[in-house]
This record gives C-alpha cells, sequence and structure tokens, in this order.
C-alpha cells in the first residue's frame, strides 16, 4: 500500500514555484496589451466595432481592461495598433486605472491611491471570503488555484477562509446578478472593519458581457468602494497574487 | 404516433415549416410512449411565442438510431388552459415543464413539484423571488432542517442547500437554484455580433467553456451550410478532450481534498495545472476561451504545438495512472467512497440523467457514441465507459478511465495532424463572424462535454438573425440525481457526493 504512494510522491516531484514575484508566463498568455497610434484608423475602427464588450474605442483610441475578455481579437484585426503581451501585471487600485491608451507600458499603481490602514493591518496575514455573484467558475476555479500546490499564495499568510466573520475582506467574481445581490451585501456588511473590497474578472469590474443585463444589479459596487480591480476572463492566479502583493506593499510596479 | 422531423448530429439546420405542428393531445401520448423506453430522452423542450402563438419545440433523441426527432405544437398566446403534465407520467420532463411554466405562465395540470426553476428576470410572475422559494419540510419534533448557501464555505458558485434530517441522515434534501441568473439566452438574442455570442456561449458554464462554445459554433455552422477542413473538426476534439482532462482530474482532486487523502489532492492539482497550462500554451487561456470559433480558429495548430501537447498529455495520463492505482490501493479510501451517494440506474432513467453521472449508474448516454459529431462521427468511434454502481466510487473511477480515453484520443489526433501537416500548411484559416444564416430555420449543436450533453438550439428570424437561442447544460438533467444520492446518506458525505458530480451552477441559472 506504500509503494503507490511512493510512486506518486516520486513522480510528483517539487511542485511549488520557488519566487513568486519572478514568474514569466507563456508567449501566448494575453496579458496588458500596447497600443500604437497610426495615421490609418480604419484596422482600429473595424477592431473596435467588433469588440465583444465595447472595451476597445478608436476615437480617442482607448482599451478599458475593466471591460476586456482577453479574446485577442483586436490584435488580430489591428495588429499595428495593438498588440498583447504577457505581462500579467494588470491589476489596478482604481477603476480608471485599467484604461489603457497609446503609449502605456504599464498598468498604473501609485501606492498612494491604496489605503495606508491595508499594509499596516493585512501585510502579514489576508484572509479573503471570495462571493461568486454570477461568475461563471472560471474565476472561482482560478482563485481556488492560487492557494493550490503551484502558487501557494498561503506562504505569505494570505488565503481563502470559510466565513465572512473569519475573513478581512471580501473578493467577488461575476457580474452580480440581481438574485446574489442581496446575499453578496449581508457577507460584506459581516465583515469587521477595517476590511478591504476586491473586483476579480472582467465581469465583477464592469459587468462584462452583462453589463447591460437586467438580471444583473450593480447597485453594490456603485455603493462600496473597491480597493483592488483585477480583470481577466478568468483572472489568472498571477494576475491575483501580483495584485494583492503590490497593495500590501510588498511589490513596486514600473 | 406522430409526426417528426428526423435528422441527426450532422446533419444541417432544418427549415421551421418543415417542423411538423402536431395537437398536445397526440404530443402528450406519444412522448408517454416514447419516453417509457430508456433509448428515448427529452434534449431540450422549449417554448418560443411567435406571431401571436406560443410554439412548443421539443428535440427528442434516440439512442439507437443515432436520430434527433425535432416535433413542435403550439397553442393561442393568451389560451391559459393548462395542459396534462407530462412530468407526472416521465420525471425527466421536469425541469423543462418548471422552465415553460416560469417563464410564460403556462399551466401544467397535476404536475408534481411545481416550483420556481432559475428565477429568471423576464418570470412570468414578479412576486416569486429567491426569498420565498417554496421549500419542502416535514414536521415532526425529531426532525431538523439544515441550510447551505447561496454562499457556500468553498470557493464556488452559490446555490442554496435545504436538507432534512433525522440525526446525521438525510431524509432528504432539496436544491434551490438561480442565483448565478444572468440573462444569458436574452444576451444571446440582442445582438447582431457573432464574435460576442461566441464569448457569450464560453461563459455559459467557464468550466466547461470549449463544449459550450463548441455546441454553439456546431449550430451557427448548420445554419450558414458552408463546409469545414476535418482538421477544425481534430482541433475543436483535441480542445473538448483536453477540457474534459482537466476537469476530471480537478475533481479527482477536490475528491481526494474532502476526504484528506493529501498526496492525491496535491498531486491532481499539479497535473491539473499541467493540463490547463497545456491548453493556455497553445491557444493562451487556461479554459481554453477564444479556441472554438465559426468555420476557422484563430489558434492553428503549428508542429511545435502539436509536439508540445503531445508529450505534456502523455506525461500527464502516466501520473494519473499512478493517483489512480493508489486510489484503488487504499482501503481508508474505498472505505469512504464505496457505496456512498448511489443513484441506480432506475433512477437515472426516469429522471433522464446524462454524461459521465448517468454512465456511471450504468446508463451508458453518451453522445460521441449516440449522436457523434465531428471526428467522433469519422476518425474515433468512441466507445463509452460504463461502471454500474453508480456510487462515488464508480463516478471517481469514471473520471480515471475517461482522463486515460481522452488522453489516448488526443495522442491519436494530433498522429494525423503530424502525419498530414508536417510539411503542408495547416488548412485551418481565420474565423468567419458574417457568414449569413439560414433564414426561418431552427440549427442545434450537441456536444458531450465533460459534464454531458451539452445543448444550443438556434432559432433564426426571417431577415436570417438569431431570433432565440435556447441553452441546456447537462447540469439541468442531473441535480435531481445528487438530490437522490443524498437519500439515506450522512450529512458528512455530502460534500463527496456534491464533488462526484460537480454539477453547474451558472450552466444551470443561465
Amino acid at each position: 500500500m506504500i509503494f503507490p504512494k511512493l510512486k506518486v510522491l516520486h513522480s510528483h516531484g517539487q511542485q511549488a514555484i520557488p519566487d513568486l514575484d519572478a514568474v514569466t508566463l507563456t508567449e501566448r498568455f494575453r496579458g496588458r496589451p500596447e497600443l500604437t497610434e497610426t495615421a490609418d484608423t480604419a484596422d482600429l475602427e473595424a477592431a473596435a466595432a467588433l469588440c465583444p464588450t465595447g472595451a476597445l474605442a478608436a476615437q480617442p483610441f482607448t482599451l478599458d481592461l475593466g471591460r476586456c475578455l482577453f479574446c485577442g481579437e483586436c490584435a488580430l484585426r489591428a495588429p499595428r495598433n495593438i498588440r498583447f503581451t504577457n505581462d500579467y501585471r494588470i491589476g489596478s487600485p482604481t477603476r480608471e486605472g485599467l484604461v489603457m491608451r497609446p503609449g502605456m507600458a504599464v498598468v498604473p499603481f501609485d501606492p498612494a491611491t491604496a489605503r495606508p490602514e491595508l499594509a499596516r493591518c493585512f501585510g502579514q496575514s489576508l484572509h479573503l471570503r471570495e462571493v461568486s455573484a454570477g461568475g461563471d467558475a472560471s474565476v472561482e476555479m482560478e482563485l481556488g488555484a492560487t492557494g493550490n500546490v503551484n502558487f501557494d499564495f498561503g506562504r505569505f499568510g494570505v488565503g481563502f477562509t470559510a466565513s465572512p466573520r473569519h475573513a478581512d475582506g471580501v473578493v467577488v467574481s461575476g457580474p452580480v446578478t440581481a438574485n446574489m445581490a442581496e446575499a453578496l451585501r449581508i457577507c460584506y456588511d459581516a465583515v469587521a472593519e477595517p476590511k478591504l473590497l476586491i473586483a476579480c474578472g472582467t465581469e465583477a469590474c464592469s459587468g462584462g458581457l452583462f453589463a447591460e443585463s437586467r438580471a444583473v444589479d450593480r447597485t453594490f459596487f456603485a455603493t462600496h468602494k473597491v480597493d483592488l480591480w483585477l480583470p481577466g476572463a478568468p483572472t489568472h492566479p498571477m494576475v491575483f497574487i501580483d495584485g494583492i502583493r503590490t497593495l500590501l506593499g510588498k511589490k513596486r510596479r514600473g | 404516433m406522430i409526426r417528426y422531423y428526423t435528422t441527426d448530429n450532422t446533419a444541417a439546420a432544418i427549415p421551421l415549416r418543415d417542423i411538423p405542428e402536431v395537437s398536445y393531445a397526440d404530443f402528450y401520448d406519444d412522448l408517454c410512449t416514447k419516453l417509457a423506453e430508456p433509448r428515448y430522452h427529452l434534449a431540450h423542450y422549449f417554448v418560443l411565442p411567435e406571431e401571436g402563438r406560443m410554439r412548443f419545440y421539443a428535440l427528442l433523441l434516440d439512442d439507437e438510431t443515432s436520430q434527433v426527432l425535432v416535433t413542435s405544437f403550439a397553442t393561442d398566446y393568451y389560451d391559459d388552459t393548462a395542459l396534462p403534465s407530462l412530468t407526472a407520467r416521465h420525471p425527466q420532463v421536469h425541469p423543462f415543464e418548471r422552465d415553460i411554466a416560469e417563464r410564460y405562465g403556462i399551466r401544467f395540470d397535476g404536475m408534481p413539484w411545481a416550483k420556481p426553476l432559475r428565477f429568471p428576470f423576464d418570470r412570468y410572475d414578479r412576486a416569486s423571488s429567491m426569498d420565498n422559494y417554496p421549500f419542502y419540510t416535514i414536521e415532526g419534533s425529531e426532525l431538523h432542517e439544515v441550510n447551505v448557501g447561496p454562499i457556500h464555505a468553498g470557493i464556488i458558485e452559490p446555490g442554496a442547500f435545504r436538507f432534512i434530517c433525522s440525526g446525521e441522515q438525510v431524509l432528504h434534501l432539496e436544491i434551490a437554484l438561480g442565483y448565478q441568473h444572468r440573462g444569458v439566452e436574452h444576451a444571446f438574442e440582442t445582438t447582431a455580433n457573432r464574435l460576442r455570442q461566441c464569448c457569450l456561449a464560453e461563459t455559459v458554464a467557464g468550466d466547461s467553456a470549449v463544449a459550450h462554445a463548441t455546441a454553439f459554433v456546431e449550430a451557427v455552422e448548420k445554419l450558414t451550410g458552408h463546409e469545414r477542413p476535418a482538421q477544425l473538426d481534430r482541433e475543436r476534439a483535441i480542445a473538448l478532450e483536453l477540457e474534459r482532462m482537466a476537469m476530471q482530474i480537478a475533481d479527482t482532486g477536490a475528491l481526494a481534498g474532502d476526504v484528506s487523502y493529501q498526496l492525491g489532492q496535491v498531486a491532481c492539482e499539479a497535473l491539473r495545472t499541467m493540463t490547463i497550462n497545456t491548453t493556455q500554451a497553445w491557444c493562451g487561456n487556461r479554459f481554453g476561451k477564444g479556441l472554438v470559433r465559426p468555420h476557422g480558429t484563430n489558434h492553428p495548430l503549428d508542429v511545435e504545438t502539436s509536439a508540445m501537447i503531445r508529450h505534456n498529455v502523455a506525461e500527464i495520463a502516466r501520473r494519473y495512472d499512478e493517483v489512480r492505482h493508489d486510489i484503488k490501493s487504499s482501503p481508508t479510501l474505498l472505505a469512504r467512497f464505496e457505496q456512498c451517494g448511489v443513484v441506480t440506474r432506475d433512477q437515472m432513467t426516469v429522471l433522464g440523467g446524462v454524461g459521465q453521472a448517468a454512465r456511471a449508474s450504468g446508463l451508458p448516454r453518451d453522445l460521441r457514441t449516440s449522436h457523434p459529431w465531428g471526428v467522433y462521427a469519422k476518425h474515433i468511434r468512441h466507445e463509452s465507459i460504463v461502471k454500474t454502481q453508480g456510487d462515488v466510487m464508480a463516478r471517481l473511477m469514471m473520471r480515471c478511465r475517461e482522463v486515460l480515453q481522452s488522453a489516448d484520443y488526443i495522442d491519436r489526433l494530433l498522429t494525423i495532424y503530424q502525419q498530414k501537416y508536417t510539411d503542408t500548411p495547416n488548412p485551418c484559416t481565420a474565423p468567419d463572424y458574417t457568414a449569413p444564416l439560414a433564414a426561418s430555420s431552427l440549427s442545434f449543436g450537441l456536444v458531450e462535454g465533460w459534464r454531458g450533453e451539452t445543448c444550443h438550439v438556434l432559432v433564426t428570424d426571417a431577415t436570417g438573425e438569431i431570433a432565440a437561442c435556447r441553452i441546456k447544460d447537462a447540469s439541468l438533467h442531473n441535480w435531481t440525481a445528487l438530490a437522490l444520492a443524498l437519500r439515506g446518506e450522512g450529512i458528512s458525505d455530502f460534500p463527496i457526493c456534491n464533488k462526484s458530480f460537480n454539477l453547474s451552477y451558472c450552466g444551470h441559472d443561465l
């Protein structure tokens, strides 16, 4: 009975990523886009017309990561204007910070915009309650993966907890369906102060594909201040890890 | 015997005028007879308001002849005569009748358990809400109720579970869903942007992105009628089987975690990472979003990608098989998994169960065998794996075997690619989002995702725009099977029963 276990253990080997701050994702991963203006805007306008969530605007030329599904279609239509890099450092403390403009080489993250008590209170230990409010299970699985044997975010004292009473903050995924709006509010209210709020995934940031849906009720985001916006469909575990580390002042951007 | 339009899973779209319209009485009689035979089950049954009438469409699958039988009936828009309920005779019709009643206020006479299904925003009765869901209760001083949800302890989607227990033993479990309702079908109908529709299909259930996207583009391609290269079918099948591997491995890990079998849990976590990273190295997204598109692909296979997938899949299969072997040789695990959460073949048949959960109970329902499409109709003669025990262990072993089977299929499909396209270019071209659709037609995509039967039905209007989209995730059939699996079990076995099914909340709520 011990031998099959030894075999599994041997094949498993060492899985944890040694340095989470030094990770490079595959070239094909679509992360932070780089925008370049050209005199001829025909390609760009065609790409903007096709954009499934209206994240891309040709005049003025902007790409709102909070609405972007990272489908990559615009980069294929307008390769001279848009290129997706594999840079996963795309979390922002402000919603406006997610709007990319030509020439930007980084998603800005000004430490001054983060509340100072966050690093002070949660720098050594941060426990979060996740609320899926219409998420399609992919963001949820990626959040689960942040604690797995590969990413092991728990090494920095960051993890997910079963009860809002044990939590320091709430991570919301999904566009916030009307049928979940009240449960989300109750859960957030149950977390003791000081607390933080994270919007995880493009659907949470803007509603994504469901921004105009009548089944969605985004009052929660209109009445609560979000500390960290994390785009992605779904948000890659590294986007989450990088965002939290930067928010807590453990990492600087740019 | 009523008239059906007989088709299969590869034929072209059906002009609406060719779909027979029968009387409800005949429809009722015929379905009562047909659904009594296990070879038939209802794949979809829905209503569309059209020109002052309510037209009901039904898609019936015949597993023996690979046929899809389509028929319809209609009522006047304001006619509120109650229709005799088919659910009373065949419980598999239950979720469909609940949906029809909830959305349009159509009454079914004698329908047992006539409750809301998902509280859609456009429901007929606005007074019905999540807060007043009519849970079943049993009076008795020795019983207690346990409510779980809508927010669960883990990082999963919301849904409310109400257990009625006698001590530790569960007498009854009722599952109330709808918290995830986003209005997906309505979103399909209110856009003409086909890329947006593809993205919507991928988000119906994010863990089945490839299955839902494939079902949607299959339906679209039947409407455009364009030929597509056989290589495109192969690449879609590779993506689908990679998704199946990833999720079956993830669930093995989750089950292992629930019984504190840490070695299996971490080994499966690592193997799942490897699988979805393989998908990411191919298409840039760990869930395969962006991979399946109509008439073409943005990520055609090349020699390096093909070799990478092949190498990784072989390694994953080898290591996963070691985990399977370890599970089978661990008495502590067998003690938890065996004879726990049993759903019998008869129960599955009555409920119209589909997918791996049905196959674990001895009901061999698998579209890859019964209604093949794409490569399953050509290169791969799929033989379903069927277990008879219907317990957690059977559903787990089903996963273990399917991962190895999928790995084999991927290898075979990549071999074909390498034989054909090492020296010649890949014939898959860029996607086409503008090809005109056949007007006034109905088409469907039926795809066996990792969870089971995934069905997208599209109906176009006279101008060739998508007027209606009706989606069915395998979960719609199987949620009740989970409730039955819990009967008589200890409530502490709920997590492993739940994970052994791993049904979709968002796929159900739409």
